[in-house]
């Protein structure tokens, strides 16, 4: 079907998930880690703008709660922190070099592929053109993953366990219109009390090893050495 | 219905209140009686649903049927006997310092929370709330494993944090898939995530999507579950953590994980019309077991080798429950009740010990026996019926996953008799000279609260010998709700 038949909605739609796919791409890219920050704000923005259209398109009002939800943690709180977090243990010049850069990139190509192609049998499409939207936000979730592979900062790494969030709410909306209003709160209440948890571990890890580079942690292993 | 809400109430009072009291003196006896009205109200909870079947709270939130409110009993008794052994031991870390007055608000505050959202995840109906209450569970206990804040600790806790945030991330995605076929066939209402619905409509949801959302839920929970290749996070956490945290790890999160993956298997399985999940279950099972038993050798942290324990059996019971059928699915709903007794049970015993010794290296640890004979006994016993020797209950639910795997797949008896082996003999020759070597000089005995050890060891060795008629009755009612049809 040619994108110029669908909807505008639908076609809005469609964008902001490429948008929201390109900005995991930078994501995997970027090394600088306050920048790395931003973008990460502004997949949250991205979200929020979905949501609020999802709201606004379907009428369920109940969406726009998930989505002044999703601005208030993505796009304010959880950056804001990281960034008053990273100012205070004075890493904000760090640049982590990723290894392999072309390599990363070609890996998370790989993953959007794949993705594509283990949403292919489902046959059944919604009002949406839902296996495009299902495929890419199956496919942010596994390039947050792989940032949580390459990368060897804690501050990063939880930017990719972050982005992955981004990718399953972002699943939520578009396939289904959102959670039941008590699992969305649930879950919304589970992202806060993570984010301030790994607030609380970049101070214990700086206290306990030093730094914030896990490759420093290599004290347990699978069988003595 | 009012015993649940109190189960569900009790521990999410005594929550906010350790967050501020929890450093007392007494706030171990007080976590000590909480656990205890827990415990009543769930028993009452327990009487109701046997006497008059399931409970759909009015909201249709809470749903209690055979099949989680005995877990729900085994969670509170054993949150309780852990409270006992907690009290004492807790103490003795106060005194030799390794934990302060923050720390200890945050052990018992976050001791209650662990307890209520485990409780919350076997009660809910919602599915999205199971995984929400999954979530608080790795949330509420992140910080118990880092709580001596040595680098080790610290390492364990990030990686079990980083390691099941992820992992329950893919179960999330499942969730939404289950969700979106469930919403082609109930459009517009907020039911279409409960699991009393779901399940009257589970034939006429879109096979293809169930199946992807199974492999994501498989994924999600057996992080959790501890299912090799997920499991790296679960031996750092049991063994860096405070003992006490260990033994209801070990004892009760496994379990909470593998029951939300079972329920899937209800959903999913009538619905798919073949026996993918099973096929998924049996296949991660048995790798988890083989690969456990034998890393079991290898170990030289006395509570890390346990924990490779849970994981083998862990594994077995994922394997029976993929076999499904009855006999295999009541040796399973056995096993849980014997391993998680069973388990616990050694792990407060290896707390005593350690304490004894000063160190949880394997290699330090010796003549317990002799030091002290109430500790030294218990490893042994606790040992013999985690190996699964007769005359205890792990033995009896082993043999009946035995002869259920010999039924369906005979050939598969072999790889099951082997792991058993190796496990055993792995066990067996870390315990002997813990248990029965040569002490060394100035070693002390400590106070030690064998209580706990003693009565679930007993109860392990009751269910071995027989198992009561009321018990086999319910587990034959769970059974029905599994598979759909009864073994007795």
């Amino acid at each position: 079907m040619a994108l110029t038949q669908l909807s505008l909605a639908e076609q809005l739609v469609l964008t902001l998930a490429a948008l929201i796919l390109f900005t995991s791409f930078l994501l995997l890219a970027q090394n600088r880690i306050v920048s790395l920050i931003h973008t990460f704000a502004w997949q949250g923005v991205l979200l929020f703008v979905t949501t609020c259209l999802m709201a606004a398109n379907s009428g369920r009002h109940h969406l726009f709660i998930s989505a002044g939800l999703t601005l208030a943690l993505k796009v304010f709180f959880i950056p804001w922190q990281l960034r008053r977090l990273v100012i205070k243990l004075d890493i904000r010049r760090d640049v982590e070099v990723v290894g392999g850069p072309s390599l990363v990139m070609i890996a998370g190509g790989v993953l959007v592929l794949f993705s594509y192609y283990v949403v292919l049998p489902i046959r059944e499409l919604s009002f949406l053109a839902s296996r495009n939207t299902i495929a890419i936000s199956l496919a942010v979730i596994l390039i947050g993953m792989l940032m949580i592979i390459t990368r060897r900062k804690a501050v990063a790494q939880v930017i990719g366990f972050m982005s992955l969030e981004n990718g399953l709410f972002f699943a939520a909306v578009v396939a289904t219109y959102g959670m039941p209003m008590v699992v969305e709160l649930g879950i919304a209440f589970d992202v806060l009390v993570a984010a301030i948890l790994f607030g609380i571990f970049f101070f214990q890890l700086r206290s306990g090893i030093g730094s914030l580079d896990v490759d420093h942690l290599n004290r347990l292993h699978e069988v003595d050495r | 219905m009012t015993a649940l809400y109190l189960t569900l109430l009790i521990p999410l009072a005594a929550t906010l209140c350790f967050a501020v009291i929890g450093h007392w003196k007494q706030a171990g006896t007080l976590n000590l009686l909480v656990c205890l009205a827990t415990f009543g109200t769930s028993l009452q909870c327990a009487v109701e649903v046997f006497n008059h079947g399931a409970l759909l709270s009015p909201g249709k939130l809470f749903y209690v049927d055979a099949f989680n409110v005995y877990l729900l009993l085994l969670n509170a008794f054993v949150g309780l006997t852990t409270a006992v052994f907690s009290r004492s031991y807790m103490a003795h870390e106060v005194e030799i310092g390794r934990v302060d007055d923050a720390r200890m608000r945050l052990y018992h505050s976050m001791y209650q929370g662990f307890l209520l959202t485990m409780l919350v995840a076997l009660t809910t109906n919602n599915l999205g709330l199971l995984w929400v209450a999954i979530e608080g569970a790795t949330l509420a206990t992140v910080l118990l494993v880092s709580l001596y804040r040595t680098p080790e600790s610290i390492e364990a806790g990030w990686k079990y944090f980083i390691l099941c945030g992820v992992g329950i991330a893919q179960a999330l995605f499942g969730t939404v898939l289950i969700y979106f076929a469930a919403e082609r066939v109930l459009p517009g209402t907020d039911d279409a995530l409960l699991w009393s619905v779901l399940k009257q409509h589970a034939g006429e949801l879109e096979p293809t999507v169930l199946t992807l959302a199974f492999v994501f839920l498989l994924v999600g929970y057996g992080t959790k579950i501890g299912l090799v290749p997920l499991h790296n996070w679960l031996p750092d956490a049991h063994s860096e953590g405070p003992t006490p945290m260990s033994a209801i790890l070990s004892g009760l999160l496994l379990n909470i994980a593998l029951y939300a993956v079972v329920r899937y298997k209800m959903l999913i399985e009538p619905a798919l019309g073949n026996h993918l999940p099973g096929y998924l279950m049996m296949g991660f099972g048995m790798l988890s077991f083989t690969v456990a038993s034998i890393l079991l050798h290898r170990q030289k942290d006395v509570k890390r080798m346990f924990s490779y324990s849970s994981i083998e059996h862990m594994g077995l019971m994922t394997f029976a429950f993929g076999i499904g059928g009855p006999l295999a699915t009541f040796g399973a709903l056995l096993h849980m009740i014997v391993h998680s007794l069973t388990k616990s049970a050694i792990f407060v015993t290896v707390g005593h010990a350690a304490h004894v010794a000063g160190t949880q290296s394997i290699d330090k640890i010796r003549g317990l026996i002799r030091t002290q004979p109430a500790i030294g006994w218990s490893l042994l016993f606790g040992t013999i019926a985690i190996a699964g020797f007769p005359p205890f209950g792990v033995f009896t639910s082993e043999f009946l996953l035995f002869t259920a795997t010999m039924k369906s797949w005979p050939w598969l008896v072999f790889p099951l008799l082997f792991g058993l082996g190796v496990a055993f003999a792995g066990l067996f020759r870390h315990l002997q000279p813990m248990v029965f070597g040569e002490p060394p000089a100035g070693q002390l005995p400590v106070k030690a609260n064998m209580l706990p050890v003693l009565l679930h060891l007993l109860l392990v060795l009751l269910l071995g010998i027989a198992i009561p008629d009321v018990l086999s009755r319910w587990l034959d009612q769970a059974t029905i709700m599994v598979v759909g049809k009864g073994l007795l």
